[in-house]
């Protein structure tokens, strides 16, 4: 299961974030009537047709499994967090049914429609992806219902949905898809700018995809600070664990990088910063911070995995928040897309490091939560199909997401890499 | 109450599914056996035919299951422990399917390539109904067994018996049939292309006589309640009326009425499930589960049935605007 969420989280990213710079693109060819603007939609909107059929295909494999492999999870959750799902339900219909009038349409929709369309596909891929993400805050700090004896009572199934983790996943995954998608095509486009630096199709493709994704990045380290405090109140285990910390202190330091050692309840190697994390978890340089030995050794999660995949997803992000500001500041300067051979070489090296921001962000939200599979509620044991040979139903969606993945990345090569850019005829009609 | 109306969604659901979704699986089964001179036509006839649709109408069975494992948890929990195997081929059923139709559309041009990628597509989408027929076939059987919650009859039960597998291949024949009736009356249908698939539409409709009946046969060892329910006073009017829809799908097909025809071939597989799911009533896997012991809570359900009309209040005028779109008369 982990592997088709990380897989899928990949899909859903790019899924959500493709159909809204389609959508700018085509609302930019409606304003100026630029045809390389129109290009540029249609050649998204494929992409955003392949990552959709395998999005909804990937979907089903996800609400399928959700039961195939978690039976008891299901039987006892389904009731409290089924609305979101429900509800992702319909957000997902709304985007299929929009992206088959936006794909097919072209011709026989009025451009305005046709646009709203777009829109609408933009605006819904964003909701199916805060509602199930909503879901996922719900396993980290569970809500809406009582247990008595054992047993669950005094369900609330909009608790549930609105619970305290809720509000900064759903801003942090949203943003991180944005910044994510949105550096990997300005990377692509780069790359093509840097053969050819008169293209105005790939020119223009990565002056969007730069909008979309240097606002969406200032923004994320907002929301990062957030998050962090969220967490430090929220599921205290998971920031000691973020953050390698052992034993509870006032004024903790902030421990980057290093080898945590659970055996010595020390972190070697780390470089520290005085009073950092304490700082960063309540904006007060002397509070005091809950290290892990609060808790029984057996409700730790896996304390080195959960520290490097935070440090990654906090080092890309910044690397991605400096290229931001200074992107920001050369467009500010110059009135245009950057054309700097050094900063399209920088923009192509950082294409993938949203992505694994993404992906280390999915691991410290999901392995800081282990040994759980609903905090403090149901052990992820408990949770698991009583299927003898759990192996294989976990081998063989794995293999599908391999399969699925594979297919995703040789498409988009071919709609994306391969075919010719139409940009250097665009030239002399458009400049 | 809200049992009820949940229950009654995750059926209209059922229904539409099986009528849009199945039915492109239908395609896929006329494009692997498309034959003579107008292959490749028949081929680009159906491509263009479920296209734009079928992610809109693969979302139905999203739809249906997560009604279920919101409204009726324990039964999705149990169905999906029981019925393990035939859910997990079905989803390799549906992966291939679905990338194979992408990479075929959007891969390059080369014959051969495109050529595998519709074998797979074929394939599969010959597969997956016929899984999915199975898969409801054995919630019927009466042999999965659950107590307290738990699956107590293994993985294997109910899914292999003849009954489940003549249901599968019920599936596969209904669903063909249906394909074959839309592609005759789909307006980007080309006249000679379209007797080829309205003769395949006569045949698989004909077809359904003798499966059906074999289901029927089958299902006094196999399915004892649902035989029950079909030898009930009721039965003979709701066969009869299935009956009369279906002579007259294939009667219009004969006489090109095909408008007609769809209209009727819609009506057909609604009464077929109808039936039996009114002999099913209130049991969602036989023996154990009902609509009633497995409910959510009233709260869970009332939400839910909150969440299922507004949401339908915003899907349905936009599937008419989509089908109009793609479906009406071309102007």
């Amino acid at each position: 299961m982990g592997m088709s969420l990380a897989f899928h989280i990949v899909f859903a990213a790019v899924g959500i974030s493709l159909p809204v710079l389609m959508a700018i693109s085509e609302a930019l060819y409606l304003d100026t009537g630029r045809p390389v603007f129109l290009e540029l939609a249609k050649r998204w909107s494929r992409g955003a047709a392949v990552l959709f059929a395998v999005g909804a295909v990937s979907g089903t494999v996800l609400s399928f499994e959700l039961g195939l492999l978690w039976p008891g999870f299901m039987a006892k959750s389904g009731a409290i967090i089924g609305m979101p799902f429900s509800l992702e339900g319909f957000a997902f219909f709304t985007e299929a049914i929009f992206l088959g009038l936006f794909l097919m349409g072209w011709n026989r929709l009025p451009p305005l429609v046709h646009w709203c369309c777009g829109v609408l596909v933009a605006l819904s891929g964003i909701l199916s992806g805060i509602f199930v993400v909503t879901a996922n805050a719900w396993m980290n700090t569970p809500a809406g219902f009582k247990i008595v004896d054992g047993k669950i009572s005094e369900i609330d199934p909009i608790a549930a949905m609105l619970n305290p983790a809720a509000s900064h996943e759903v801003v942090h995954m949203t943003l991180a898809a944005f910044i994510a998608t949105g550096f990997a095509v300005a990377a692509i486009h780069a790359f093509f700018l840097l053969r050819d630096r008169r293209n105005t199709f790939h020119r223009n493709a990565l002056g969007i995809a730069l909008a979309l994704a240097c606002t969406s990045a200032p923004l994320q380290m907002v929301s990062g600070d957030f998050s962090a405090r969220s967490v430090a109140k929220l599921q205290p285990a998971k920031l000691a664990a973020m953050e390698a910390l052992y034993q509870t202190q006032t004024s903790a330091p902030l421990q980057l990088g290093g080898i945590p050692d659970d055996e010595s309840r020390t972190t070697h190697y780390a470089i520290t910063i005085p009073r950092g994390l304490s700082l960063l978890s309540t904006h007060d340089a002397n509070s005091k911070v809950v290290g892990l030995e609060q808790f029984p050794r057996n409700d730790w999660p896996n304390v080195r995995l959960v520290h490097w995949s935070f440090d990654l997803m906090v080092l890309a992000g910044s690397v991605l928040f400096v290229l931001s500001i200074a992107i920001g500041w050369l467009v500010w300067r110059h009135r245009g897309v950057p054309d700097n051979k050094w900063i399209l070489r920088a923009l192509v090296a950082a294409g993938p490091l949203g992505f694994i921001a993404v992906e280390a962000g999915w691991a410290v939200t999901e392995l800081g939560r282990q040994p759980w599979i609903i905090y403090g509620v149901m052990r992820t044991q408990e949770a698991v199909t009583p299927m003898s040979r759990i192996a294989i139903p976990f081998a063989i969606f794995t293999l599908i997401y391999v399969f699925l993945s594979v297919t995703v990345v040789l498409l988009l090569r071919r709609q994306f890499i391969q075919t010719e850019a139409p940009g250097s005829e665009l030239v002399t009609k458009n400049v | 109450m809200f049992e009820l109306i949940v229950a009654g969604f995750m059926f209209a659901a059922l229904i539409f599914y099986a009528v849009t979704g199945d039915a492109d699986y239908g395609g896929g089964i006329w494009d692997l056996v498309a034959t003579g001179p107008r292959a490749d036509a028949q081929r680009s006839t159906i491509e263009r035919a479920i296209g734009p649709i079928w992610e809109a109408d693969h979302v139905w069975l999203i739809l249906i299951v997560v009604i279920l494992f919101t409204g009726f948890p324990p039964a999705f929990a149990a169905m999906m422990t029981a019925l393990n195997i035939p859910f997990t081929l079905m989803l390799i059923g549906i992966v291939l399917r679905g990338s194979a139709f992408i990479f075929r559309k959007y891969d390059v041009k080369s014959e051969q390539v495109k050529r595998r990628w519709g074998m797979l597509f074929g394939a599969a989408s010959f597969f997956t109904p016929f899984i999915q027929g199975v898969a409801l076939g054995a919630l019927s059987t009466g042999q999965i067994h659950v107590v307290d919650g738990h699956v107590v009859s293994g993985f294997f039960a109910g899914w292999l018996t003849p009954f489940a597998l003549s249901c599968g291949v019920f599936a596969l024949a209904l669903f063909a049939f249906l394909s074959a009736t839309y592609l005759t009356a789909d307006p980007s249908t080309e006249p000679d292309v379209q007797n080829d698939f309205r003769l395949r539409a006569l045949w698989s409709g004909a077809a359904l006589a003798p499966i059906a009946f074999v289901v029927f046969i089958t299902s006094r060892q196999g399915s004892p309640e649902m035989h029950h329910g079909l030898t009930q006073w009721w039965a003979p009017f709701l066969v009869g009326t299935t009956l009369v829809f279906a002579l007259a799908a294939l009667t219009s097909l004969w006489l090109r009425r095909f408008a007609l025809a769809r209209i009727a071939a819609i009506a057909e597989v609604t009464l077929i499930l109808g039936g039996w799911s009114v002999a099913q009533y209130p049991k969602l896997i036989t023996p154990d589960v009902t609509i009633f012991n497995a409910a959510a809570p009233e709260i869970t359900l009332r939400l839910l049935t909150y969440a299922l009309v507004a949401g339908a209040i915003v899907l349905f005028p936009s599937l008419f605007f989509l089908f109009r779109v793609f479906k009406g008369k071309h102007s």
